[in-house]
């Protein structure tokens, strides 16, 4: 029996979704549709009466103050007729829409409903959720692009317009196992690129020419488990296939050879930042765990990992976004014996948000509803996990248009002493947290692939969707379980699924998998599903046999299903089996050595220099400041920051938005250990404005803009880990590849000169987007090449940090370090005002020295607030300053130190007001400690500026045009002035 | 004397527990995390304390509304476990979250027959929302507000905060019997916080009794200055926050 329970409010006024609908609908242009109504709608199946229904309605599914409901029996044959859905609302509204999950996808509430259903003593088969909307009379056409417009998305939904046709919701026969070989001998290159292609394997003609010498050599051909297998293993994804290939390479300082260019650059600087460390060496565990380890204070360690989502993002925002924290989370959690995640950030790059419908490429999503999406997923899964979002950025470029950027990150805390583990032969491997479906499937090999517009069609099985409760609980256990030792090893099932996090754990020993215990979430799914599929929410630990019924208890305990589906066997092979049959063996040594690997040519050739260019007519500074402020890159975000939980756990100091007048921060803090004063600083730097001028200069622009954000909170300069993450083009071209090979360069000398090691780290590659235009011309769009730097500081004690909003009329501002002619890049050139010019560059060295003069001045309490200057230059940062603490501040632009050349001038003005050159920071200080600044700032730039006032203005004297001044509410409205409107 | 007891009640998917134990830590309890499941095995584990504190977080997912497959659970296996607990001399706090679950027990808002008066619907926005706001306490018979004389600054996080009473009749009913204990005011520069379009800017009730306290604010957040959005070069780092102020007076009403 099929039974639809539909609830709806009682009162249409507070009908939300319908709003959104109405609204949406205007957007479209689809003037009929002036009111809608939304009906959560549920779909229960089973051996069920009427007055069951009644009783879950009542009980579970309907509010009795706010919602109403009603009832609907499914039964004989489907019809058509609208009254076939149940009553309308509303007379006005005939048409009825249904958007549900696709069949197989995760439905997190039905989860919820068919377990609190057991709560009532009721016995369901199955359960899907649903949302309905009645909608005045539309055409069937238009009604079904308004619902693939706004209310659902193809890649995890059915939209039906009329009645229901259902009758029926479970399904699914159980696999019955066969053996499929794909025979590979004889097959040249073209044939093995066309293979690949069609099995979406992502492997070279030469991988796969290794694939078929190694199993000619074994006297058969490989299972299409087997290659699966390899597929995965091999996977950019998975293995770094670039970044670690042999590169020649030819650049400004002539040619040079690597042989594994990540080793020589990135790996090589942590080396060397260690080795000068000496004993006082504080990494524990890099490159080596799902993250970077460092010490932290006498009995706890601290981790960070931060990952991108970008192909699944493009296609699903929401579903996207929301698996990308959470496999970044479990990352954290399987860290050494697992960390607890205490942080989360998120970084997304999309295209302008003003991009015309017309000028979207088929099958991409706008970037403002993009947002929105990817916002809410991280929302949803990051609220729901109870870790707070405390960090992040978004930047707009027209080159992220098709191929947007979704960076997740979490930070954890272990105790010391647990990050090195070691898997023992003889190990249960278990498996933990949700079922198996046939969701994700070749995540890891479709994010190695471009993007085109069908990969919506084509990719739709790689689009997870989360069960952030699901992990909670999983959390839950695995803190439980190590904390009484219950495993010597865990990792996260994250791409490739089973077959990477088996595989990886079992590196050396190998394996026996028995994938026909792997609990699923409905039958059908073959061996080779099993164990590559990507469902969310699942980790591998490996359990001495001993421990297995104490840790299965404190499974039961926690609500998570934990069962054990093989053994680490210690014969070097990994042998999968189904129900006792062999379904697949591969030797360990092949699968992790036998890769193949290609020596790449790159070349990379600057830019000429330009001068800058200056527009005919130039606004004052006033006006263009508030241009500036409202740009979509410096706007306030507090749109996105409030949506997210940034203060669960209760260790929040600096948060995202702070002072009175809730101003930005530059990195936020949290204490590692709630009652202790020690705490962990998180910011980000990210020039991707530079990027496609002078990629050396936009890594090392990130960089340090990541460690001047937590160094001016009052993090120790010579304690930041940090991470990298690369999203490029296509790198099989040898000038793309050349950009990436000068980026990781830069990310080597800065790092060095900065003595902050890389601790973590991940590349994207391949992100461009291919199509046919209206005029049947292939196109191809890719990204600009993007590092995001990632600093994670600590702070000895947070009772002492500093934030950027100005406390108190009457202290002294000072500006430190010295402004350039360097506009390429800017907010300015943005803007149009100016066009070209030098691009900033990054002295590393006498960036430490700054560094660490700021932070014996914060330390000695001389510094009442600081802020980086960045995007939008010092103008900029002292308008924030005086947004935050809502009060007033005049500045002479005449003092600040600069190194420019020619005379005084409007454009001279423009330049010191909005030049984003970098290490450079402004800082309030007590009248009584001014005396000090010189002392503390001894060999560094720096100069006073202006004071803090009691009146609510910002006032700029000294310049070529006269003083210009402006209202501090017109600036703090010009910031909050952009928001997404999806 | 021996410190009170606090019994932390979590859930799959609570996620304020930790905190909410140090909260009573430091107020001078000792205070445990106790899973619904492990209660209901053996609900006499209740016994062995004073205070019963359901705290924030996503129980269950939330996914068809905040609170009520805990409340659900609450009721069908531990039956009228918290009115007793209640009875016996006990409180019942209930943040966010544990507010939401609260409503759904029917213990804060019911009418004579048993029916529920109100309920908490999505904030008026239709959003999720993460700020702070000012409260006005009127503690009349409330046991943990007890003291809370002048406005003071909490933090809100939650989708679902919005008080709706079933009539006008049933929110007068609820202010005239001194239950509608916590509300959200102006701040120091006259803006309204109500954060959700609560009725009458309710941000928190308590029972009949005064000994069962539901609220949307966390006061778990706001122990120490440095947990303020403003406190930096504004607050001593070591002052107490408002929110202490609750625990203490819990921790105080049952030594």
């Amino acid at each position: 029996m099929l039974w639809e329970v539909d609830v709806l409010s009682a009162d249409p006024a507070n009908d939300h979704a319908a709003r959104a609908v109405v609204a949406g609908a205007a957007d479209l242009g689809i003037a009929a549709c002036t009111s809608a109504r939304a009906v959560t709608g549920w779909l229960i199946e089973g051996e069920l009466s009427r007055s069951d229904i009644e009783r879950v309605a009542t009980t579970l599914l309907a509010d009795p103050v706010t919602e109403q409901f009603t009832i609907l029996e499914l039964a004989g044959a489907p019809s058509t007729a609208a009254d076939a859905a149940g009553p309308s609302p509303a007379a006005s509204l005939p048409l009825v829409l249904h958007v549900l999950p696709k069949a197989g996808v995760t439905d997190p509430a039905a989860q919820s409903v068919l377990a609190a259903l057991r709560l009532l003593g009721l016995e369901a088969a199955a359960v899907r959720s649903m949302r309905k909307y009645w909608l005045p009379a539309l055409p069937h056409d238009e009604a079904e692009r308004f619902a693939w417009k706004l209310l659902a998305s193809e890649a995890i939904h059915d939209v039906v317009v009329g009645p229901l046709p259902l009758r029926a919701l479970a399904g699914g026969r159980p696999w019955a196992f066969t053996q499929v070989a794909v025979p590979l001998d004889g097959l040249d290159d073209t044939a093995l690129a066309k293979l690949s292609r069609e099995r979406c394997l992502a492997l070279s003609p030469l991988e796969l020419s290794a694939v078929r010498d190694h199993f000619a050599a074994l006297g058969r051909a490989p299972l299409e488990i087997e290659l699966e297998t390899i597929a995965q293993t091999w996977s950019e994804h998975c293995c770094h296939k670039t970044l670690g290939s042999p590169i020649d390479h030819e650049g400004p300082d002539g040619a040079v050879r690597y042989d594994n260019l990540l080793k020589e650059t990135v790996f090589a600087a942590t080396r060397e930042v260690r080795e000068a460390l000496g004993r006082g060496d504080w990494c524990v565990s890099v490159f080596r765990d799902n993250s970077g380890v460092v010490r932290f204070d006498g009995d706890h360690d601290i981790c960070i990992k931060v990952e991108t989502h970008n192909h699944p993002s493009a296609i699903e925002p929401y579903g996207g976004a929301a698996t990308g924290l959470g496999g970044v989370i479990r990352d954290v959690l399987g860290t050494g014996l697992g960390a607890k995640p205490i942080a989360n950030l998120d970084v997304f790059c999309v295209g302008d948000p003003d991009t015309p419908a017309a000028d979207l490429p088929p099958g991409v999503i706008p970037p403002q509803r993009l947002l929105a999406g990817v916002v809410a997923g991280v929302r949803d899964y990051g609220n729901r996990m109870g870790i707070p979002t405390i960090a992040g950025a978004v930047a707009f470029h027209p080159g992220y248009l098709c191929n947007p950027l979704v960076f997740c990150g979490t930070v954890g805390i272990m105790p010391r002493n647990t990050a090195q583990t070691e898997v023992q032969k003889g190990d249960l491997v278990v498996v933990a947290g949700g079922r198996t479906g046939r969701d994700g499937i070749h995540g890891a090999t479709f994010s190695s692939i471009e993007l085109t517009s069908d990969s919506e069609a084509q990719s739709g099985g790689s689009v997870q969707i989360g069960h952030a409760i699901n992990e909670k609980m999983l959390v839950e256990f695995i803190l439980e379980a190590s904390r009484k030792r219950l495993f010597h090893a865990i990792t996260d099932c994250g791409a490739g699924g089973l077959s990477s996090a088996v595989g990886e754990m079992g590196v050396s020993l190998g394996a026996t998998v028995d994938l026909d215990k792997v609990p699923l979430k409905y039958e059908g799914l073959s061996a080779t599903e099993v164990w590559i599929s990507e469902a969310q929410e699942r980790m591998v630990l490996a359990v001495a046999p001993g421990d297995w019924e104490k840790l299965a208890r404190i499974a039961a305990d926690e609500g998570v299903e934990a069962t054990a589906i093989g053994t680490f066997t210690g014969d070097g092979r990994i042998e999968l089996k189904w129900q006792e049959e062999v379904a697949g063996v591969l030797d360990c040594h092949f699968l992790h050595e036998g890769r193949p690997r290609q020596r790449l040519q790159s070349r990379y050739v600057p830019l000429p220099a330009t001068s800058p260019a200056w527009s005919a007519t130039t606004p004052s500074l006033g006006a263009t400041l508030l241009e500036i402020l409202a740009a979509p890159d410096v706007a306030s975000k507090e749109w996105i920051i409030r949506q997210y939980d940034h203060e669960v756990q209760g260790g929040s100091v600096i948060k995202p938005l702070l002072g009175p007048g809730e101003g930005p921060a530059d990195a936020t803090v949290v204490r590692g250990v709630l009652g202790r004063d020690r705490g962990i600083a998180l910011g980000v730097g990210l020039r991707h404005r530079i990027g496609p001028l002078d990629p050396w200069q936009m890594a090392a622009g990130g960089i340090v803009e990541a460690v001047a954000n937590v160094v001016a909170t009052g993090a120790d300069p010579d304690r930041i880990a940090l991470l990298d993450n690369f999203c490029w083009g296509d790198t099989r071209r040898p000038e793309s590849l050349g950009t990436l090979v000068e980026a990781c360069r830069a990310c080597h000398d800065v790092a060095v000169d900065l003595g902050a090691p890389f601790v973590s780290g991940k590349d994207s590659l391949n992100n461009v987007f291919a199509w046919t235009d209206a005029a049947g011309k292939p196109r191809e769009l890719s990204i600009p090449p993007t590092l995001l730097a990632t600093a994670m500081g600590q702070v000895d004690d947070v009772r002492r940090v500093v934030t950027p909003d100005l406390k108190r009329p009457g202290s002294r501002l000072a500006v430190i370090g010295l402004t350039r002619d360097d506009l390429a890049g800017s907010q300015l050139e943005a803007l149009g005002v100016v066009t070209g010019g030098a691009v900033p560059r990054i002295d590393a060295p006498s960036c430490r020295k700054t560094f660490r003069h700021l932070a014996s001045a914060i330390r000695d309490g001389g510094i009442l607030a600081c802020h980086d200057v960045s995007d939008g230059g010092l103008l900029a940062a002292v308008a924030e300053m005086a947004i935050g603490g809502a009060i007033g501040a005049t500045i002479d632009l005449g003092k600040v130190p600069t190194l420019l050349e020619g005379g005084q001038g409007r454009h001279a003005d423009l330049t010191i007001a909005f030049a984003e050159s970098p290490c450079r920071f402004v800082c309030e200080v007590d009248a009584e400690s001014a005396g000090r600044m010189g002392e503390w700032l001894e060999g560094i730039p720096w100069g006073w500026i202006g004071e803090v006032v009691d009146a609510p203005r910002l006032t700029v004297t000294g310049c070529f045009d006269g003083d210009d001044s402006v209202a501090l509410d017109a600036l703090a409205r010009a910031w909050r002035s952009w928001k997404s409107s999806p | 004397m021996l410190s009170p007891r606090a019994l932390v009640l979590r859930a799959p998917g609570t996620n304020c527990d930790h905190e909410t134990v140090h909260a009573f830590d430091r107020a001078g309890a000792i205070a445990r995390r106790v899973h619904v499941h492990a209660l209901a095995e053996k609900p006499s584990l209740a016994d062995d304390y004073q205070i019963l504190c359901i705290p924030g977080g996503f129980s269950y997912g939330d996914d068809i509304a905040s609170g009520r497959i805990f409340a659900l659970e609450l009721k069908t296996r531990l039956g009228d476990l918290l009115a007793r607990f209640r009875d016996r001399g006990g409180l019942v706090l209930g943040i966010c979250n544990g507010f939401q679950v609260l409503m759904q027990t029917g213990m804060l808002v019911a009418d004579p027959d048993g029916k529920p008066r109100a309920s908490l619907a999505h904030n008026r926005s239709g959003q999720f929302t993460d700020r702070w706001v000012r409260l006005a306490a009127t503690p009349g018979k409330c046991v943990m507000l007890q003291g809370l004389d002048q406005p003071f600054d909490l933090p809100v996080a939650h989708g679902e905060g919005r008080l709706v009473t079933r009539s006008a009749a049933d929110l007068e009913a609820l202010a005239a019997a001194g239950q509608l204990v916590l509300r959200y005011t102006t701040d120091g520069t006259g803006q309204a916080t109500n954060p959700n379009g609560s009725a009458a800017d309710v941000a928190g009730v308590c029972d009949p009794t005064g000994r069962v306290l539901g609220l949307m604010p966390h006061p778990e957040r706001f122990l120490v200055a440095t947990q303020h959005p403003s406190w930096n070069g504004r607050l001593d780092g070591d002052a107490f926050g408002a929110g202490l102020s609750i625990f203490a007076s819990a921790v105080k009403a049952v030594s």
